[in-house]
This record gives structure tokens, C-alpha cells and sequence, in this order.
């Protein structure tokens, strides 16, 4: 048997199915992985070991029982955005560092349900906003594959996990890219939803117009496994889409013959030759298995970046001042006045980043700046999802990078905020438009993981892992560990 | 696209963020630069185009019944509060 | 210089759902402090809302009821500021797109006259919770159990010219949205308030005057008084050559006047946009429809009906009608009177409702439905007047007998001895005695002193103990003193 923190969902959960490991044992094994390597890569705000040995006792007695699902007993960790029950829940944050959560989001609580163990809560940039886990609360996350780099973010934690062999999947959010560009820097599989397909409730906001849930993991039909316990309607979620959850597991081996991809013209245009030289290596693969590719342009997809750092600290201006010191959160010491207390409490609670974000919210919702900021960035908004749109009446999946390099050195970007918001130039599009994505290892370069990027019409997941599974058949790139985590 | 250290410190009050003396030019200088890549927007031809705020076409609000479904649970809920007293929060006084 | 003054109101109207506007939370007056305050209401990081279907149905029964239109889509928006009592640091409301826009209600005049009042619009918001100042050194306490209850917020063209206006309009909306069942009405306990734009202009000017906005005036009381201090002050401001500041006031009951708020002193900047944890509401004509067709018969519609079918006066019928309970009470003592075909006892049936019925109400504090004298024990009453064994007068102390003892009319009738003297014999007897007694008098009354009918009339009433039927003594009385 191979050693166990290098199975997959998928093999772990046919060897507790067999007997051949209880989730205890496993359990174990993992906790005491983290315990080994975490402190190097600071992947994890918290591990709860007592209740997930707990939860992973509960899950073998339910194998016992006869009541186990495919994924009854399977560890894996949640991004720090989701509130869980009982524990703490930061979103990177000084200002929950202490806030213990009273409810479980709905991913939480379906996954619960389906039997997972939750082994932790994982690092995050603040508020989910950043592109290389440096803004969290609690320091930077390592990326596995050179602790001198940053594993992407926001859900940095969640890849370099993965990555890393610590968990074999992990959930993340993504806002504008925020599942994509850090699994893509870390050289694991990343898929984030249609818009509307995971329930946002229990998801701590960040723009709700952009946000949505999903998994990293290392292959894709581990992420189709998860994604389908995950995904489905949730009456607590008004943008949750009333359509039943396909059982994404039973397409992944479909053929690709006659399958349309198109190459995205706007992600080649200035690419790194090197990165390019992959992702046409990669699409060489899916055109011997039958894809036919051609070439297709977006010529509002430029704009992503302007219309996301309009539309997204907008709603973060909003969704963010409920944190006032008053209900729960940090609150200053000896406020002089309510004013005091607010400001205070907020200044302090707050890191930079995220304060830049609120602010630039604030000032484009406000009077005189609306319609030229806000109301013109909604038109370019519906702009790009038009041309999206067209794209797909002529391509089954557009394809590309996942992002415009290999992961930077820690503090490279951190100076300056426009070249940290373009880490995300490819990966934003989707988000506007709401489309479903992915981000499947497809090389290295340097000893780099490099990402490919596939971007499907609304509620095509299915096509997505099916074509990520097949590419994932006649390569490896997705098994490759980092050096010191095999 | 240029804003002032006073345009700083009127955002951030409108925010309720506190920002320290240093910090309000380098925030400046900043959202400046941010603005500038947001300006690019004015390249697009937006005539007639409806905006959207919602990534999905035609979706709409759904309704829940009328039903009572929760139950007193300001105990939990007050655990995380910085200032309660009997059952109530508390802020420094507020002059109306 | 001649004044004319503008005043339009918002006036926010809780809708009388049972949980709140976007979460399970109940919405009853009165809990302990947070009791009803969920996660949702209380912005807890990562829930969302979810909206109330009924609040949506009342809303819209509002919209059909003023004539408006009511939108096919509809979309809320957050209004952003800071305040302990708005959990969220943002109020979801309505912005640029509300559910009901352009509709308008009738108002009487002192003069008789009627005015159009024209209805902006209406939205639905949520309510934000309570700021507790008192008993707490240097602390305001927060109780988050209104937060996220439905209201309507309902906003008046600038078409009202006085405080006399504003307050029949306010309690034109108030019969309105009880009627509909979509409010209690009950001003005490918030669930219907109202924000006064006041401003003054030389009369005849096209512009309109700087206007300041009082807010959350509950009672009809502080509405006239808030309005008529601010009317007043405006008006002195000017006339001493100063300048009316927009600013938003407060009224303090306790001194009478109004004051500008403190809190609201800071320009605000709401920076609205659209909610995008909620998408279009959407309504279409089938919904609409149906909601229509389950209206109930609309203040001015029974009115009119009144006036038709029992003869009554517009005034009659428009007190009568400004609550459902009291139109209905009526209508059935009035029908069991067979005031339809006799205006004359649906008149008497009005009398006795709007007057003493009333009176006791009022005096014991007590809701027309749970009246202690039924309308049917009423029609009792008021027959023993038609078949004239009690007057109209005697009437008053039986309803007052029936009231406190729980009798019909015929028991307090028969236990007091009240029943009318209409024997002729008796009266006669009585008229003499009084003309006896008071010689001087009626020699004053044959030399043209006639006022003093009235006097001689008391003195037989005061002799029978109030019995003698009116009419009749009336006609032997004349009959006497004009034979000599």
C-alpha cells in the first residue's frame, strides 16, 4: 500500500471501504504530518486534534454500522473563511482572532454530513484578500515547493497543504481567483464553482457577487468527489441556485473526442514563453485524445482587472462594516466615544490590505463617483460575460494559463498593490462572469508548478473535470510532490 | 488619478477606519495608483449597455414563508460580545 | 409677508409578519433584550438574508390599495452608515428601484372639502433595533429585537399645506394599512411612526423652502405640535432675516419643541448599490391578481357604501369608517335596527357608536372588538328608543347600565324604572304642578319672555325623573301655556 498521505480522496477512500486503515489511524497519521511540517509552512491557523480524532472515531463507527458514503472517514481541512461550530473561525484576521464561530457554514455541515473529518482550519490572506497568503493575521504561508515563495492566494494555506501531502483536500474560496492561481502555485487541482453551485452561507464575505466555494485537491476526480457532497441548493443562500447536483464522478472518463477548446488569444498575448510552451503542450495532450482547438478572443477580458478592484472593494466596503467592535471582534481598549470605538476598533482590527480595499469601496460608492466608477464597471462587467458568452457558442471550454508566472519570492509584490492585484489577470474573468474554473498542474518550471486553466459555460463542472481527469490520465504532473514532503 | 492626504482622511473617516498619521500618505499614494489602473475603464464603450450586478442572467429572489424559526439563543450568541449586561450591548454613550 | 407651508411625511409602517424580514426570527413587541435577535439579525460573519414572502405580499396590497404601481422588479439596495442599533453597519432597503411607486389617498378637510394626497412611493425596508440611554453612566445599551422587522416606508408628495393636513393624512394611511391588515397600527409601541419634511415659502413662490426633517414622531399628537414648532420657527428664522438650515431635527415631547440631532449632524454619505446578496424581486400579473382579489372593502369604498345604503352623512360615514371594527360594529346594529330602509334609525345606531359607545371605550380603554356591550344588546337598546318606551336621553344611562352590569337594556330598563311616560294624563298632571309653583315665571312667559319654554320643559323632566317622552311634553307643554 502506498503510504497513506500520498493516496488520493479517491484511494483512501476505496482502503477505509476494504478495511485496510481505519479513519483513526489515518487521522493520526495526518496529525501528526501537520505537526511535523506545519511549523516550516504555517498552513494551518488552527488543528483541532481532539475533534477530529472524535469525528474520525464517529466516522468508523459509522463504517461499522453500515452507514458510510465514499467519503465517510476522509480527513481533510477547511479554508479559515468557513465558519465551523465551536471553533475558532479568523479569517485571517486580527479581528476574529478570537471569535469563536456558533454555527457551521453549509459546506461545513454537508461535508459533516457526508463523514468528513476536519482536521483544521487553514491559513488565509485577511479576508480572503490577497494573492499570496502574506496578508494573514497570522504570518505568511511557505509554498512547499520553496519556502523562499509564496503559495499564491487566498487560499494559500488550503494549496500549500495539499501541496504538501498534509491533507489530501482541503475547501477554498475563490473571488478572483483566490482556488486557482495559489493551487496553481502550489501544483495541485483547484476548482471553483458556477456561481451560485456552493452555498455562500457560513462562507465569510468578501464580495458576494464574486464569491464561491470550492476544493483543492490533488487530482480531479478527488475535487469531483468533494465538490459533489459539497454543491446544491441552500435556502439560506438567496444567490443559491435551485438545480440538482450532477454526480460528477460518473462523466470524468467520458471521451474528448470531437470536444471544442478554445485558446484564450488575451492570456497568450505577453505570456512567458516558458509558461506558454506548457500550456501548448498541455493542449497538444487533449488534441490526441480527440479535442480540437482553436483560437478565441475576448476583447473586453483586459478590462478584469479595473472592473474587479471596482466591483469587489465595493461590496467588501459594505460586507466588512458589520466588524464595528460592538457584537463580536476586536474592540479597542478604553474608547473615548462611539466614534473612538468604531475607528479604534476597525484600525486596529484590520490589516493594511484590507483597509486599501474598504477604502477604494468606499470611495467609488460615494457621492459623485458612483456612476463612474461603480454603475461604468457593471457595464464592463456585463461586457466581458457577453463576450464569454459568444465565446461559447463557438467553443466547448476556453483554455489558458492560470496565471502570468510561477510563484514569487515572499515580499517580491508586497510593496506595490497593482502589481499584486495583476497576479490575478487571468484567473478574474470568470469571477465576473460567474463561470466555472479550474486549475490543473501542467508542468514545472524551475522546479515551479505551472497551472492550466479551464474555463466552461455556467454549470459545466462536469465538462471541466472530465477533461481535467483525462489530461490528469496521461500525465503526472498532478502527482508530484514537493521535495521533503514525499 | 490623484488623492489627497485630506481625501484619505475623509474616506477613512467615512470607513470608520483610524489611520495614523504615517500611514495617510502612504494610502494616498496607493489608492492613487489603484484608481489609476481602474481608469482604464474609461477605454470601454459602455453606450446602451445594461449593467449587472449579478453574475448569473435571470435569476431571481426567492421567498420564504412567513414562519418563525428561531429560538432564544442570546447567551451563545453574547458569547463572543466584548460588553453585555443583561442581555443587552454595550457602546460608549450615544448622544442623539 | 404670508407664509405657506410644504410638509411631506414619511411614514413607516411594521409590517405585521410573523418573522422578520429576512430571517426566522419572530417579531413580536416586547421580549426579553435580544431574545429574538438571530444570527442573521445580529450580522454574525457569513449568514445571509433571505426574504419574508409575506412582507412582499403586503407590500403589494399596500401598492394596490393607493392605486400605485406596484413594480414587475424591484431591487434592494444597502444604505451604509454606522450606528450600535444597525448590526450590519447597512440597512437593506430600497434605492432606485421600488416595489410600489405613484399612487395617491383622499383626504377630508375641515372645510368639508376633499384633497389628493399623491403617494412618491413605498419600499420595504428593515427596521433597526433599540438604543437604550438610560440608567447607564456614560453607556448606551443595544437591544437588536426590532432589527430586520419588515416595515413599509411610505413617502408622501410634498402636497400637505398645514399640521391639520399632515395628521389626517397620517391617520388616513393608519385606518388604510389596518384595514388591510398589513400594520397594528399601535403608535405606542413603534409599529407606526413618521419622519415630517417641513419647510415654509412666501405664499405664491414657485420655489420651495430650505425643508428640515423631524424624525420618529409616534403619535398624532407630536405630529401636529412637531409640526406647528417647526412651522413657527421657520418662519421667525426668516422673518428675523436669517437663513431655514437643512438639517434633521428631533421632537421633544417633554418641552414641545424640536432640536437638531446631534447624531446626524455629519453629512452623510449612504453610498447605496445594489444588495448583491439578494437578486430582482420579481412579480408578475398572476401574483398581482391574486393579491387584488383578496383585498377587503377599503375605507373609502365603505364609506360610500354607508352613505348609500344606510343614508348617513359624509362625516358620519367617515368617522364610522376609520376603523374596520367600528364600521362593522355599526353595520350590525344598524342592521338589526332595519336602518337600511330606515335612515332615520341607522342614524340613531351612528349616534349612539360615535357618542357614548365611544366615550366608554375611550374612558375604560377598551377595543371596539371587545366592546361589553355587543351591536346586537345595541339594537336592543336603540329599539326601546324606536318604539319610543324609553327617550333618547334615558337611552344614554341604560347603554351606561348596560355597560357596567352586563344586562341587556330591557333588564336595566325594567331595574331602574326608566321606561317612558307617555301617558298624556300624567304628563298634563306633572305641567301643572311645575306652572303652579313658578307663578312669576309664567307671567314673565305670557309677556314674551319665551326662553323660558326651555326652563318650564327642565322642571316637568327633572319632576318625572327625565321620563316624560320628549315629544310629547313638547306638544302638551305649548298646547298649555299657548291655551293660557
Amino acid at each position: 500500500m502506498t503510504e497513506l498521505h500520498l493516496m488520493t480522496v479517491a484511494e483512501l477512500s476505496a482502503a477505509l471501504h476494504a478495511g485496510r486503515v481505519s479513519s483513526v489511524e489515518l487521522t493520526r497519521a495526518l496529525l501528526a504530518r501537520i505537526e511535523r511540517h506545519d511549523r516550516a509552512l504555517n498552513a494551518f491557523i488552527s488543528v483541532d486534534a481532539e475533534s477530529a480524532l472524535a469525528e474520525a472515531a464517529a466516522a468508523d463507527a459509522r463504517r461499522h454500522a453500515g452507514d458510510a458514503g465514499p467519503l465517510t472517514g476522509v480527513p481533510i481541512a477547511h479554508k479559515d473563511i468557513f465558519c465551523t461550530r465551536g471553533q475558532k473561525t479568523t479569517c485571517g484576521s486580527r479581528m476574529l482572532a478570537n471569535f469563536v464561530s456558533p454555527y457551521d457554514a453549509t459546506v461545513v455541515e454537508r461535508l459533516r454530513a457526508a463523514g468528513v473529518v476536519t482536521l483544521g482550519k487553514t491559513n488565509m490572506d485577511e479576508f480572503a484578500m490577497g494573492s499570496s497568503n502574506e496578508t494573514s493575521f497570522f504570518g505568511p504561508v511557505r509554498n512547499p515547493w520553496d519556502g523562499a515563495r509564496v503559495p499564491g492566494g487566498s487560499s494559500g494555506g488550503s494549496a500549500a497543504a495539499v501541496a504538501a501531502r498534509l491533507v489530501p483536500a482541503a475547501t477554498g474560496t475563490d473571488t478572483g481567483g483566490s482556488i486557482r492561481q495559489p493551487a496553481a502555485l502550489c501544483g495541485v487541482t483547484g476548482i471553483k464553482p458556477t456561481y451560485g453551485r456552493v452555498s455562500r452561507f457560513g462562507m465569510i464575505a468578501f464580495a458576494s457577487s464574486l464569491d464561491q466555494g470550492g476544493v483543492l485537491a490533488i487530482s480531479a476526480e478527488d475535487a469531483a468527489l468533494l465538490l459533489g457532497a459539497m454543491a446544491g441548493f441552500d435556502e439560506r443562500d438567496s444567490t443559491s441556485v435551485e438545480l440538482p447536483v450532477p454526480d460528477y464522478t460518473a462523466t470524468l472518463e467520458q471521451p474528448l473526442k470531437g470536444l471544442k477548446i478554445g485558446m484564450l488569444r488575451e492570456f497568450f498575448a505577453g505570456l512567458d514563453p516558458a509558461i506558454e510552451q506548457l500550456i501548448r503542450a498541455a493542449l497538444a495532450l487533449l488534441h490526441a485524445q480527440g479535442a480540437v482547438v482553436r483560437e478565441v478572443s475576448l476583447p473586453n477580458l483586459p478590462l478584469s482587472v479595473p472592473t474587479y478592484y471596482v466591483v469587489a472593494p465595493a461590496e467588501c466596503s459594505s460586507n466588512l462594516a458589520r466588524y464595528d467592535g460592538v457584537r463580536y471582534g476586536h474592540r479597542c481598549e478604553q474608547p473615548r466615544d462611539l466614534t473612538d470605538l468604531y475607528e479604534r476598533s476597525r484600525g486596529e482590527g484590520f490589516g493594511a490590505e484590507v483597509k486599501r480595499r474598504i477604502m477604494i469601496g468606499t470611495y467609488v460608492l460615494s457621492a459623485g463617483y458612483y456612476d463612474a466608477y461603480y454603475l461604468k464597471a457593471q457595464q464592463v462587467r456585463a461586457l466581458i460575460a457577453a463576450d464569454f458568452e459568444r465565446a461559447f457558442h463557438e467553443v466547448d471550454v476556453v483554455i489558458g494559463p492560470t496565471t502570468p508566472t510561477t510563484a514569487f519570492s515572499l515580499g517580491a509584490k508586497s510593496a506595490d498593490p497593482v502589481t499584486m492585484y495583476l497576479s490575478d489577470i487571468y484567473t478574474i474573468g470568470a469571477n465576473l462572469a460567474g463561470l466555472p474554473a479550474m486549475s490543473v498542474p501542467c508542468g514545472l518550471l524551475e522546479e515551479l508548478p505551472v497551472g492550466l486553466q479551464i474555463i466552461g459555460p455556467h454549470f459545466s463542472e462536469q465538462k471541466l473535470l472530465n477533461i481535467a481527469h483525462r489530461y490528469q490520465c496521461e500525465s503526472d504532473w498532478h502527482l508530484r510532490v514537493p521535495r521533503g514532503f514525499g | 488619478m490623484s488623492i489627497t492626504r485630506s481625501q484619505i482622511a475623509d474616506i477613512a473617516h467615512l470607513a470608520r477606519l483610524a489611520l495614523s498619521e504615517q500611514e495617510i500618505p502612504v494610502y494616498a499614494e496607493s489608492l492613487s495608483r489603484v484608481l489609476g489602473l481602474v481608469e482604464q475603464l474609461q477605454r470601454a464603450d459602455t453606450a446602451g449597455v445594461t449593467p449587472i450586478a449579478h453574475p448569473l442572467p435571470g435569476q431571481r429572489q426567492r421567498l420564504r414563508p412567513d414562519e418563525v424559526t428561531e429560538t432564544d439563543q442570546h447567551e451563545l450568541y453574547q458569547r463572543n460580545a466584548p460588553q453585555v449586561q443583561a442581555g443587552l450591548y454595550l457602546v460608549p454613550r450615544v448622544i442623539e | 409677508m404670508e407664509w405657506e407651508t410644504v410638509i411631506g411625511l414619511e411614514i413607516h409602517a411594521q409590517l405585521a409578519t410573523r418573522s422578520k424580514i429576512f430571517s426566522g426570527s419572530a417579531t413580536a413587541y416586547g421580549a426579553p433584550p435580544n431574545a429574538q435577535a438571530n444570527l442573521v439579525d445580529l450580522a454574525y460573519p457569513g449568514v445571509l438574508p433571505v426574504l419574508n414572502a409575506e412582507a412582499v405580499r403586503m407590500a403589494v396590497k399596500f401598492g394596490l390599495a393607493i392605486n400605485a404601481r406596484v413594480a414587475r422588479r424591484s431591487v434592494f439596495a444597502r444604505k451604509n452608515y454606522f450606528y450600535p442599533d444597525l448590526p450590519k453597519g447597512y440597512q437593506i432597503s430600497q434605492y432606485e428601484l421600488p416595489i410600489v411607486s405613484g399612487g395617491a389617498v383622499d383626504i377630508l378637510l375641515e372645510d368639508g372639502t376633499s384633497r389628493r394626497v399623491g403617494i412618491t412611493r413605498a419600499h420595504l425596508e428593515e427596521d433597526a433595533g433599540k438604543s437604550l440611554h438610560e440608567g447607564l453612566a456614560g453607556l448606551t445599551a443595544v437591544d437588536l429585537n426590532r432589527a430586520g422587522t419588515p416595515l413599509i416606508e411610505i413617502v408622501s408628495e410634498p402636497h400637505l399645506r398645514s399640521a391639520r393636513e399632515a395628521v389626517a393624512y397620517m391617520k388616513k394611511i393608519h385606518t388604510l394599512v389596518r384595514y388591510l391588515g398589513i400594520c397594528d397600527g399601535n403608535m405606542q409601541e413603534g409599529s407606526f411612526r413618521c419622519d415630517a419634511n417641513v419647510s415654509v415659502r412666501v405664499r405664491g413662490a414657485e420655489k420651495f423652502g430650505t425643508r428640515t426633517e423631524t424624525k420618529n414622531l409616534n403619535s398624532f399628537r407630536f405630529v401636529e405640535r412637531a409640526i406647528n414648532y417647526e412651522i413657527a420657527r421657520q418662519i421667525e428664522v426668516l422673518e428675523s432675516g436669517g437663513k431655514v438650515l437643512q438639517e434633521t431635527r428631533l421632537y421633544d415631547p417633554d418641552r414641545g419643541e424640536t432640536r437638531p440631532m446631534r447624531s446626524k449632524e455629519e453629512a452623510n454619505d449612504y453610498r447605496y448599490f445594489p444588495d448583491p446578496d439578494l437578486l430582482p424581486l420579481e412579480i408578475d400579473q398572476p401574483y398581482i391578481d391574486t393579491v387584488a382579489a383578496g383585498l377587503p372593502e377599503l375605507p373609502d369604498q365603505k364609506a360610500l357604501r354607508l352613505m348609500n345604503e344606510y343614508g348617513l352623512s359624509a362625516y358620519d360615514a367617515g368617522v364610522l369608517t376609520a376603523s374596520a371594527e367600528l364600521a362593522d360594529y355599526f353595520e350590525v346594529a344598524a342592521r338589526d335596527l332595519g336602518g337600511r330602509s330606515a335612515p332615520h334609525h341607522a342614524k340613531l345606531a351612528a349616534n349612539m357608536v360615535m357618542g357614548e359607545l365611544s366615550g366608554l371605550l375611550n374612558r375604560d380603554g377598551v377595543q371596539i372588538s371587545d366592546s361589553r356591550v355587543d351591536p346586537a344588546s345595541l339594537a336592543g337598546l336603540l329599539r326601546r328608543v324606536v318604539d319610543n318606551t324609553i327617550s333618547g336621553t334615558i337611552a344614554k344611562d341604560v347603554l351606561e347600565g348596560m355597560w357596567e352590569e352586563g344586562r341587556g337594556a330591557d333588564a336595566v330598563i325594567e331595574a331602574r324604572g326608566l321606561t317612558q311616560i307617555t301617558d298624556e294624563s300624567a304628563i298634563e298632571t306633572a305641567i301643572e304642578a311645575v306652572l303652579a309653583a313658578n307663578p312669576a315665571r309664567l307671567a314673565d312667559y305670557r309677556a314674551g319672555k319665551e326662553k323660558l319654554f326651555g326652563f318650564f320643559i327642565g322642571e316637568v323632566m327633572k319632576a318625572t325623573a327625565r321620563k316624560a317622552n320628549p315629544a310629547r311634553l313638547n306638544e302638551l307643554l305649548k298646547k298649555k301655556l299657548g291655551g293660557g
